[in-house]
């Protein structure tokens, strides 16, 4: 059974690496495309309230993303990443952070600096220490306050010009009484989307929906949305619970600005978010928190606060990282073993 | 005796899938003795044995022909009668190159009186014989990294041993090595465990498999009838890394070994099964380790088998005695899926450590990319140990072997749960390997600096 | 508005007075011919000379640790000033060395024995079964010295690191990164080379690598004492003129090139 010369053909052609040599098929591409199907019933819900304005943003948002990204790595001599689908994800999540009514070159701004100022000047994917979408949204409110804040081109309440919570900031801030009551009718209208907003952000049970798909595909886990959302309900129940005047009942805070939108999408961005359980509960408690501090301080300039919360959080996550490392397996046994010595 | 499932369980393992089927019911095979043997000095930890026989010089089976040359070394024996063709330096299995001895087998040669006397009333010998015996017969940790058993056997006076726990999880994917002895052997296997107790004089023996292998687990307990009261099979729920020493003592006593201590820290000795049926037949039959149960699969062979086949078989025998490989073979692997070693050539022989000869299609081969990460956690999830691989990586890639230091790199030991899980494909174990061999090779020069 | 231009001129009033204050007491003694020299030495900051930075070596030069000449931008003139300000004798410019890969074994000409699949870096690859290259001291072209040129001289062809010597600044990031070790400082006068750094037997090169230092000694005598061996390797001796025109066309292995 000699049979040194056999087999030998195939020597040059195999492939040597370290271990391991199985893998479980996960791949960032993947991940991508399933947050880009979990928006879909949000994009859907976004061109059934807004038409073609929605539309607009989000194909403007999307091609500037990816026309950004090709530049950008281009003009760095690096690889091609349209392929990875993350500027897919950024243009998408851009245009549903937008209202309706907001001029085409705005976008195309917004889209630019998302993308070549957040996230390609720090390395591109992986590196960047904010969410891209949501630095661009606070760069075009920031610099364009006035369209970013004007909601009349709703198409279904054309009366108003102001969101929920503005109107709900404004009056309070006058001392007036809630301009609305939250009854079975209005609540349904805010589940499904219907009222004044940026275009993804209205209509919660599209967003939930995805949500739960993201869950169950396990590109995100529970813990961020869930903080996020519970501290903003608790928050919002011992105000109503201490003030039923001076503020509004819970589901309203749930169903109403971006919180469902920040809280299953931006929040769990796993790029700028921590990656232990114990940091993730940590960074949804503190979206909570100063989401509904921005909210509910009278003399706050914005009725919504979710976008710079989940900001604001992005830049402790190093931080929280440390914190919340997990126990290393053996040393606690370890450092008692040597204060025995 | 009693079956029942492991009282704890460790934080973090993969479930990746098991691929055992392909073998999980074949018998093992002898495998024909193949014309040349090619048996390396360096089959264990520590120092390479060292040649006691010449080239020329004619050797009957079991004849010792390296001699372990320190305390942590092994013997090596020739597994078959022949003639020595050659002393050379060739590759081993895990990727570097040791002196090996080449025999030229002789076919006709008479089976002839076992080298070592056997010892079947060793329940009345002294343990200390038994370690003798174990010592000589080059009996080497089978279940990877090729510990010397002996040395394992003889912890010092102050940690006295307590627990026995007997491997066969086999948590890695495709092999059935482990499975199929103790289907097939499980007496010998258990007789074998009690030969260790009586050399640790521990008192207790506890038998670890994983869930997915019940009829392994039945026939040992059937082996097991007349077993005292204290032996114990203990079901481990199907997780990557449970044949880990320090998980595997965890899942079974819920005890954790300190970072950077040894099993006996915690008064626990684990040993695998086949080393377990190695001791046996060594101090019953009077054997040395020469011979191992050996799983060739994967989608690239043309009959998976599982073999019993003589240690320093070349890889390119066994493939063909399996059928040969097809065409589409491109990863040949030493070892199981998660910790084998990938190799660049059949060229080379197997060695008592292993378990196992894969071969894979081009299909199965997904290749790493040098992408950034992207902070999913899904590794530091998967981590057995609790590190943070995603942390511990990027700072191998920016070089700061010190930051990896501190954040305990050197306490991985590259099971590639990490790297399993990873979207972005990162290799993440080469990261801490490379990590791991610069800290390393400081450590060496610093205390050589002491020294002068 | 009065109130805030005062505010914030009162503020730069304090910071002021607290750095001229801070200039005045805090101040570290330094010795002025440091700063004399550091400006000689045109303040590039290249590390060519092995020190982090022209004020790093501006330092070790007036503490006598090392000579002046190290710099390979620094022009004669300025170099004179150097040794004047120091008060030395005038110190020649030493001549420039620049960095040669001594392997041309790229894609085509040397073998593989497998593919390599894991990081792209040479430590690395060469940790993974010995390395892909057949050839034990070939250049295994995964670019950690590329990465590791501050001046951008060194260009992958063909799986071979390759140094453009007019880039080169002799800095030897490159020599220090080379895991196999086959980077070396050479004249930049000198321009015929032996790419090859095999120390193995004539007959294992030919079976890895088409452009391979054999062991032949031909070059030797055609050299006449310019070449020497080393083992089985034929080494240039960058001390002694090395101008025979015929050396590449008669190198058997084809390792011997003038560039």
């Amino acid at each position: 059974m000699n049979t040194e010369q056999q087999n030998t053909a195939a020597g040059p052609e195999l492939v040597v690496g370290v271990s391991p040599h199985i893998h479980s098929g996960a791949s960032v591409e993947r991940i991508m495309l399933d947050v880009v199907i979990a928006l879909l019933p949000a994009v859907a819900a976004a061109l059934y309230f807004f038409g073609l304005n929605a539309a607009r943003l989000i194909v403007t948002c999307v091609a500037t993303c990816l026309a950004t990204e090709w530049i950008c790595r281009r003009l760095m001599g690096r690889n091609n990443t349209l392929g990875d689908f993350s500027a897919l994800v950024t243009g998408l999540l851009l245009a549903l952070n937008l209202p309706p009514g907001l001029p085409t070159w705005m976008a195309i701004a917004g889209g630019v600096f998302a993308i070549a100022v957040a996230k390609q000047v720090f390395g591109g994917l992986g590196y960047n220490p904010f969410n891209p979408a949501l630095a661009a949204r606070a760069f075009l409110l920031i610099s364009f306050t006035g369209p970013m804040t004007t909601w009349s081109a709703s198409c279904i309440d054309a009366t108003s010009t102001a969101t929920p919570l503005g109107m709900v900031k404004e009056a309070f801030k006058a001392g007036a009484p809630a301009p609305f009551a939250m009854d079975g009718g209005l609540t349904l209208d805010f589940l499904l989307g219907n009222m004044n907003g940026c275009i993804g952000e209205t209509s919660a049970i599209a967003l939930l929906i995805g949500a739960l798909y993201l869950l169950y595909r396990r590109v995100i886990t529970w813990h961020i949305p869930v903080a996020f959302i519970g501290t903003v309900a608790i928050y919002a129940a011992i105000l109503h619970a201490v003030n039923p005047a001076a503020s509004m009942p819970v589901h309203f805070h749930l169903l109403t600005g971006g919180l469902m939108l920040g809280a299953c999408f931006m929040a769990t961005d796993m790029v700028t978010t921590p990656t232990t359980a114990r940091g993730r509960l940590i960074f949804g408690v503190g979206c909570g928190l100063l989401t509904m501090v921005l909210r509910t301080v009278k003399t706050g300039a914005y009725p919504e606060g979710v976008s710079f919360a989940i900001l604001i959080m992005n830049a402790f996550t190093p931080l929280i990282n440390r914190a919340t490392r997990h126990r290393i397996f053996g040393a606690a046994e370890a450092a008692k073993r040597e204060a025995r010595k | 005796m009693k079956v029942s499932p492991a009282p704890f369980l460790f934080r973090g393992g993969i479930h990746p899938p098991d691929s055992k089927t392909a073998t999980a019911a074949l018998p093992l095979k002898d495998l024909p003795l193949p014309a040349r043997l090619e048996v390396s000095t360096s089959q264990h930890l520590g120092a390479p044995a060292a040649p006691c026989v010449a080239v020329g010089d004619r050797v009957t089976a079991g004849q010792l022909i390296a001699k372990a040359s320190g305390f942590i070394s092994a013997n090596v024996h020739a597994p078959a009668a022949g003639t020595i063709a050659a002393i050379r330096e060739a590759p081993t299995p895990t990727g570097r190159t040791a002196t090996a001895i080449i025999i030229e087998t002789d076919a006709d040669a008479p089976a002839g009186e076992p080298p070592y006397k056997p010892i079947p009333d060793w329940r009345e010998q002294a343990p200390r014989s038994l370690l003798d015996r174990v010592a000589e017969a080059g009996i080497v940790g089978m279940g990877g990294a090729g510990f010397p058993t002996h040395v394992k056997l003889s912890p010092p006076g102050d940690k006295p041993i307590d627990t026995l726990i007997l491997n066969g999880a086999e948590c890695e994917p495709f092999l059935n090595s482990d499975n199929r002895l103790l289907i097939e052997r499980a007496e010998q296997v258990w007789e074998g465990c009690q030969i260790i107790r009586r050399i640790l004089g521990a008192g207790t023996i506890r038998v670890a498999i994983e869930d997915n292998k019940r009829e392994a687990a039945k026939a040992l307990a059937a082996a097991m009838e007349s077993a005292p009261d204290d032996a114990h099979i203990h079901l481990l729920k199907t997780l990557y890394p449970q044949g880990s020493e320090k998980q595997q003592i965890y899942s079974v006593t819920g005890r954790t070994v300190p970072m950077g201590g040894l099993p006996m820290d915690v008064g626990c000795v684990v040993e695998n099964v086949a080393t377990a049926y190695a001791v046996w037949d060594a101090v019953v039959n009077g054997r040395p380790l020469t011979a191992r149960a050996i799983t060739v699969t994967g989608d690239a062979v043309n009959t998976p088998t599982n073999w019993f086949a003589p240690v320093g078989t070349s890889f390119a025998d066994l493939v063909a005695a399996s059928g040969g490989a097809r065409d589409n073979l491109a990863k040949l692997i030493a070892g199981g899926p998660m910790m084998g070693f990938a190799l660049p050539s059949l060229e080379v022989a197997m060695s008592k450590t292993s378990s196992g000869l894969l071969l894979f299609p081009r299909e199965c081969v997904r290749p790493y990319r040098s992408m950034a990460c992207i902070n999913c956690g899904r590794c530091v999830e998967a981590c057995p140990l609790g590190l943070m691989p995603n942390e511990l990586s990027q700072a191998a890639e920016a070089d700061d072997i010190d930051e990896a230091e501190n954040r305990h790199v050197m306490d991985c030991f590259e099971c590639g749960a990490c790297a399993y899980v990873c979207p972005a494909r990162r290799p993440l174990v080469q990261h801490m390997r490379r990590a791991k061999a610069v800290i390393t090779q400081r450590r060496r020069a610093a205390a050589q600096q002491k020294k002068t | 508005m009065i109130t805030s231009i005062l505010v914030v001129s009162g503020i730069g009033l304090v910071c002021g007075v607290a750095l001229a204050l801070g200039a005045r007491y805090l101040s570290v003694e330094e010795n002025p011919l440091i700063g004399t020299v550091t400006e000689l030495l045109l303040g590039a900051n290249c590390g060519a000379c092995g020190y982090a930075g022209c004020g790093g070596y501006a330092q070790a030069i007036v503490a006598g640790e090392a000579p002046p000449n190290r710099c390979p931008s620094c022009t004669p003139e300025a170099l004179a000033q150097i040794s004047a300000a120091l008060g030395i004798a005038p110190i020649e410019a030493a001549a420039r060395e620049v960095a040669l890969v001594l392997c041309r074994g790229d894609d085509e000409q040397a073998q593989k024995r497998f593919v390599y699949d894991g990081i792209t870096a040479c430590a690395a690859a060469a940790a993974v079964g010995g390395g892909d290259k057949a050839c034990r001291y070939g250049c295994l072209g995964y670019g950690t010295c590329l990465r590791a040129c501050p001046a951008g001289a060194i260009e992958m062809v063909n799986g071979v690191a390759r140094v453009h010597p007019e880039l080169c600044i002799s800095c030897r990031k490159c020599v220090a990164a080379c895991p196999r070790g086959i980077i070396r400082m050479v004249p930049a006068a000198s321009h015929t080379h032996i790419f090859c750094s095999s120390r193995d037997p004539g007959a294992t090169v030919r079976k890895v690598c088409k452009v391979g230092c054999i062991g032949c000694r031909i070059c030797t005598r055609l050299a006449e004492g310019a070449i020497t061996m080393d083992g089985t390797l034929a080494v240039v001796d960058y001390k002694q003129p090395l101008d025979n025109e015929e050396l590449p066309a008669k190198c058997p292995g084809k390792c011997i090139l003038k560039v």
